[in-house]
């Protein structure tokens, strides 16, 4: 019981982690741009998929293929942030909604064209797929590997968004507009690095969620619901709320299918209800 | 109270409706769908179009209706017209349950619970497996005629139904927009501070308007299941909700005919693409609503009366 208990904990916290990394670029631009980006997941599946084909295609090694998922996330993000995501900044929620499910739709329709429905594989490295012993217990080694990568970007982005200049400059634009351009800021820039953030970090996570969810196309769709129960719990532009919501949501799934299968994700919805009702911006919302 | 009269143009529009009888015998039943699917995007527009609620979770009671009607059917009686009446009971009071907590949210917040409730409903449904068949659906039984009618196979009966059961609806929610209380319920759209302080209950309005279009997606789901005599589990999906906001804002959202407008060209747009390929439909679907975002803003209604206006 108690090592179950135990086991439940660590794979809960690795999946929590996961899907931190999937939310983290949704908390900045939602949190921090005020935009309602639905399409989040979408560039998660880019990120996946571009692995995928390095991995399965070319034979990169999964590692070096994480920067390519981020980095060609991010450049896709800054293309849709150039073309269309600029002109809605102004606009109501309903329609910043609207443009990004459009998006969601185009995006599983173009992937379903190109690489069929079926759930994709990338094998990752045998030094990842093993296991560890310790204390009598085994941990898989990639859900170490997910716990670490998680911590260390947590720590990585904290330390850039409220410690750096660059992290000065966004918190200005999105407070004040008008008075951070009278200050020199250039606003656009720094949005636009911000969406390219955004969209590279739900890259990585994409690319990292291929061996524990799998990837296909409705995974825009599907894994979009938890991104945003993390985001709104955890409280917009709070990057630590987002972990803790994150690892709360992580370790109440796993817990939920191990010990009440019936249940299925209905304690997920019914607590997120519960959460948004007691508290409408977030455990750690400020605004 | 100005607008109340009759136009010539809805006249013609609602006698239209009447064509595919005569015209297009082989799609009675592509066209009772689509009446199905404009009084389910109608009774979104009284909250979205009208009141200002955005809602990414009405299928809720669209499936809740279909359910209500179908374990009727199934374990009770299958006479229609009194199935109809306790499906829109049941998805109004779900309704005036989850008003409660709808009416205190706006923004992203509002979007979030509603998504969250929808996808609730959904759940319960899923698990419930014992009552509402879970993902096999509710099938097994056979609604055999409304009003002494028989429902046939090429759809005859199911159009007329559908249709006579949304014109009534249209009647109600012409009546409901024009009334002081749909007068009300554009002010708090468009200003939700100021309406209190004039004076208008603001909340009590968005719950009994919020109840009503609960109700009338419930009839719209009980109309889905006497015309195809199954439920499956499709009826409470987050799809569902997203389609019937496409058709509405497709449409165009705060038009009464904008929910109606939306349906035609959505579903005979469907009907002819998934002829093509299915699986992409979706890709169209999509690059439409950003068009209609990026250069539609009002829809297919409000771009036309703009273009209207401009040339006269």
């Amino acid at each position: 019981m108690l090592s179950s208990l135990a086991g439940v904990l660590f794979d809960g916290f690795a999946y929590g982690m996961l899907l931190f990394l999937l939310s983290v670029g949704l908390t900045v631009t939602l949190g921090m741009m005020n935009f309602v980006n639905l399409a989040h997941c979408s560039f998660a599946m880019v990120g996946g998929y571009t692995t995928v084909s390095l991995m399965n295609q070319l034979g990169w090694p999964f590692l070096a293929t994480l920067p390519a998922a981020f980095i060609t996330a991010g450049i896709l993000s800054i293309f849709l942030e150039r073309t269309l995501y600029r002109r809605l900044y102004r606009a109501s929620d309903l329609d910043q909604c609207l443009l990004t499910i459009g998006i969601v739709f185009i995006s599983i329709a173009a992937f379903a064209w190109f690489y069929g429905t079926e759930q994709q594989s990338a094998r990752v490295p045998s030094y990842l797929r093993g296991s560890l012993e310790l204390m009598g217990m085994s941990f898989a080694a990639y859900r170490l590997f997910l716990i670490v990568v998680g911590l260390a970007i947590t720590g990585i982005l904290i330390v850039s968004l409220e410690h750096t200049r660059f992290g000065a400059r966004v918190r200005a634009a999105v407070d004040n507009q008008r008075m951070a351009r009278g200050l020199g800021i250039d606003v656009e820039r720094t949005f636009m690095l911000t969406f390219a953030l955004g969209g590279g970090l739900a890259g990585l996570g994409g690319a990292l969620a291929i061996e524990v969810v799998g990837l296909d196309p409705t995974f825009a769709l599907g894994y979009l619901v938890y991104v945003l129960i993390v985001v709104a719990v955890g409280g917009l532009g709070s990057i630590g709320g987002s972990f803790a919501a994150a690892v709360v949501l992580g370790i109440s799934d796993m817990a939920g299918k191990y010990y009440f299968p019936w249940l299925g994700a209905f304690l997920i919805y019914l607590v997120m209800v519960a959460l948004l009702m007691w508290r409408p911006l977030g455990l750690f919302g400020k605004r | 109270m100005a607008n109340v009269n009759v136009k010539p143009l809805e006249a013609v529009f609602w006698l239209c409706t009447l064509l595919p009888f005569v015209l297009a015998p082989n799609y009675l039943s592509l066209a009772s769908q689509i009446a199905i699917t404009a009084l389910f995007a109608l009774s979104l527009d009284l909250i979205l179009g009208y009141a200002g609620i955005v809602s990414l979770g009405h299928a809720a009671f669209f499936g809740t209706g279909a359910y209500a009607a179908g374990l009727l059917a199934k374990h009770y009686w299958t006479e229609p017209l009194s199935g109809l009446l306790i499906a829109a009971l049941s998805a109004g009071l779900t309704g005036y349950a989850m008003s409660h907590i709808v009416v205190r949210f706006r923004h992203l917040a509002l979007i979030m619970l509603t998504l969250g409730l929808g996808l609730l409903v959904h759940e319960a449904a899923n698990s419930a497996s014992a009552l509402t068949g879970g993902a096999d659906g509710l099938q097994g039984f056979r609604v055999p005629s409304v009003l002494g009618f028989g429902f046939d196979l090429y759809g005859r009966t199911a159009y007329a139904y559908a249709l006579v059961v949304l014109f009534l609806c249209f009647l109600i929610s012409r009546r409901i927009i024009h009334s002081p209380f749909g007068l009300a319920l554009r002010g708090i759209r468009e200003n939700a501070t100021r309406m209190p302080a004039i004076g208008a209950p603001s909340r009590a309005h968005l719950r009994k308007v919020y109840t009503i279009a609960a109700l009338m997606a419930g009839i719209a789901g009980a109309l889905l299941t006497h015309t195809t005599s199954t439920v499956s589990l499709e009826v409470l999906s987050f799809g569902r909700s997203a389609d019937v906001l496409v058709i509405l804002i497709l449409g165009g959202a705060g038009r009464l005919y904008g929910g109606i407008i939306g349906a035609i060209v959505y579903m005979v747009a469907r009907d002819q693409f998934s002829g093509i390929n299915p699986q992409y439909w979706y890709f169209w679907i999509g690059l439409l609503l950003v068009a209609v975002v990026l250069f539609l803003p009002n829809g297919i209604l409000g771009g036309l009366s703009r273009f209207s206006r401009r040339r006269t």
